[in-house]
């Protein structure tokens, strides 16, 4: 399959996390948008990888397999990003009950 | 590599000692020996003595302009310690943790102080950005709190997602990681142009630059105001030396294209950043547009990309961090933040309210302060670009507004009068702040004692 199809849909996915992030209200939806985000930037790198291996592997067998690597750190740097979300999400909940982002208007004043 | 190592086992030492040590003491100068001993093996690898030599691939590269922003910084730590430690101690119950986590900064620190490869910038940033999150957040049952470190996520974690769009189109279109590839491409696609543009925005997400800096005064002013001054100075200045670093090395090929878009950042940044910072009546949340304030003149560096901007963002980040280090620590000890809370304190703490007044001038620029000779060398750096010459004047000009907010507050501690709530202060404290002062005063005069690190 031609590169522009895995372009096009990462870029989608992408657009769909951001606009879930600028528009949804509620934190644990926004932070699965930003999830979404991740994870389209996840396909992307797997997909490049694919092509430049495709292209520069004849000359060098190892091309490509950076984007790879770079796609196990993004996996675990969110791992540590979701816990320590979660755990201020649910910290947030203890005193408020809820998870509202509208309620994060206190220090506007 | 020296440090980057040693903060890291000393996070962990951090760690243990907190479940070993029943004494606040104990693990408080654990902290500040490891932060001395931090900077002693910073300063002998800069003098050649790497006890670490570890192959990195390529992806790290230590030379003596990110050895020297890593010394500054220690420094800097270390007088945050010394004077906010015990204060640290106060936000929660579990004061080793703090400490801990501030040594993973410290790694973050280093990483994006010398990274070749854009994996290890996106590390490092995070590794700075998550244990902030918890800092932001350690005061767990007061609402402002709470608040803060839930939006700086949400938009960290965003601008995180921003960055990474960006690294991956980039990646698509050279094929590889590392910056000085990046910058042999000679014609920019428009994948490259497009990653660019995203990482632009992302590092000025981080930086607090002007039409992304939104987060910045609520974020600051929730936090607890011990983490505040250290999210303020330090984590600052690093996000700046990861952004001149990456534009200067990943993208200096490209700077005809870029350099307009930073130009019109940085003239937004001063203006919105100096002009809101009148308007506060509280001095915390004047503090946190004065640093987005400061982060335009920061950006003046990243516009003109020479010798003379490496040498000011230097400065720059020294004197910049150093008194706001200063001021905070003070204002931490104040019971009431607003103007009103600093009336009389120069009747009734003659020593505090003349060394803040000296931290007001060097960040309000007046010459024999630090505060002075660094906005010079970034307005040198910018005019010896030979273009766009308005943004000059308009940082003059800016520079000129934001003495009127500084001075009020040395207006309310001289001329008004009042009874200032103050906690009492240790003898380590009081010396400590008259050592900086000091400091400001001599680095306005000697510039060169600081920058002859930077060649010899």
């Amino acid at each position: 399959m031609p590169i522009n199809y895995y372009i096009f849909l990462s870029i989608a996915l992408f657009c769909i996390g951001i606009v879930g992030v600028l528009t949804r209200r509620n934190a644990i939806i926004i932070f699965m948008c930003i999830e979404l985000m991740m994870n389209a930037v996840n396909l992307l790198l797997v997909a490049f990888s694919k092509m430049h291996h495709a292209t520069n592997g004849a000359t060098n067998a190892s091309a490509g397999i950076d984007g790879q690597i770079f796609v196990f750190f993004i996996m675990v740097v969110a791992a540590a990003e979701v816990s320590v979300g979660l755990a201020i999400i649910v910290m947030m909940y203890r005193n408020i009950h809820s998870v509202d982002v509208n309620f994060l208007n206190r220090l506007k004043h | 590599m020296n440090a980057l190592i040693l903060s890291a086992v000393l996070g962990v030492i951090m760690m243990f000692s907190g479940v070993m040590l029943k004494q606040k003491s104990a693990v408080r100068n654990i902290a500040i020996t490891g932060l001395f001993l931090l900077l002693v093996v910073n300063i002998l690898e800069m003098s050649g003595m790497s006890f670490f030599r570890i192959n990195t691939a390529g992806m790290m590269h230590f030379d003596r302009f990110s050895l020297l922003f890593n010394c500054i910084v220690f420094f800097s730590t270390f007088v945050y310690l010394l004077l906010s430690a015990r204060d640290i101690e106060k936000t929660g119950n579990y004061y080793a943790e703090y400490f801990t986590l501030i040594f993973f900064i410290l790694c973050g620190v280093i990483l994006v102080s010398s990274f070749q490869s854009l994996l290890i910038l996106f590390l490092g940033i995070e590794i700075i950005s998550i244990p902030l999150y918890i800092l932001t957040g350690s005061d767990k049952k007061n609402l402002k709190s709470n608040e803060a470190s839930l939006k700086y996520f949400l938009l960290g974690a965003f601008s995180t997602g921003l960055m990474l769009m960006g690294i991956a189109l980039i990646y698509g279109s050279v094929g590889s990681f590392s910056t000085a590839q990046i910058n042999m491409t000679e014609k920019p696609g428009a994948l490259m142009i497009a990653g660019m543009i995203l990482l632009l925005f992302s590092m000025s997400f981080k930086v607090s630059a002007a039409p992304f800096h939104f987060w910045t005064p609520d974020v600051y002013d929730g936090a607890p105001t011990v983490f505040t001054s250290f999210m303020a100075t330090i984590v600052k200045v690093a996000a700046f030396i990861a952004f001149i670093r990456l534009f200067g090395e990943a993208f200096g090929n490209l700077q005809p294209q870029w350099q307009i878009w930073i130009a019109l950042i940085t003239a937004a940044t001063l203006f919105i950043g100096n002009i809101t910072a009148v308007f506060q009546q509280s001095v915390k949340r004047m503090l946190a547009y004065s640093s987005i304030a400061q982060a335009g003149f920061m950006l003046l560096s990243l516009y003109a990309m020479n010798a003379d901007a490496k040498e000011g963002l230097l400065l720059y980040s020294a004197a910049y961090s150093l008194a706001t280090i200063g001021i905070f620590a003070v204002l931490i000890k104040m019971n009431d933040y607003t103007f009103d809370g600093f009336n009389g304190l120069a009747k009734y703490q003659p020593l505090l309210a003349a060394t803040t007044t000296i931290f007001l001038l060097s960040l309000a620029g007046i010459p024999l302060t630090a505060g002075f000779i660094s906005k010079f060398y970034m307005l040198k750096a910018a005019v010896a670009t030979g273009r766009h010459l308005w943004l000059v004047i308009f940082a003059v000009l800016m520079a000129a507004v934001s003495v009127y907010y500084y001075f009020r507050v040395i207006q309310a501690m001289y001329f008004k009068e009042g009874q200032p709530g103050i906690i009492t202060t240790s003898p380590v404290f009081k010396y400590t702040l008259v050592v900086l002062a000091a400091l400001i005063i001599i680095l306005g005069i000697f510039p060169n004692l600081l920058l002859n690190w930077y060649y010899f």
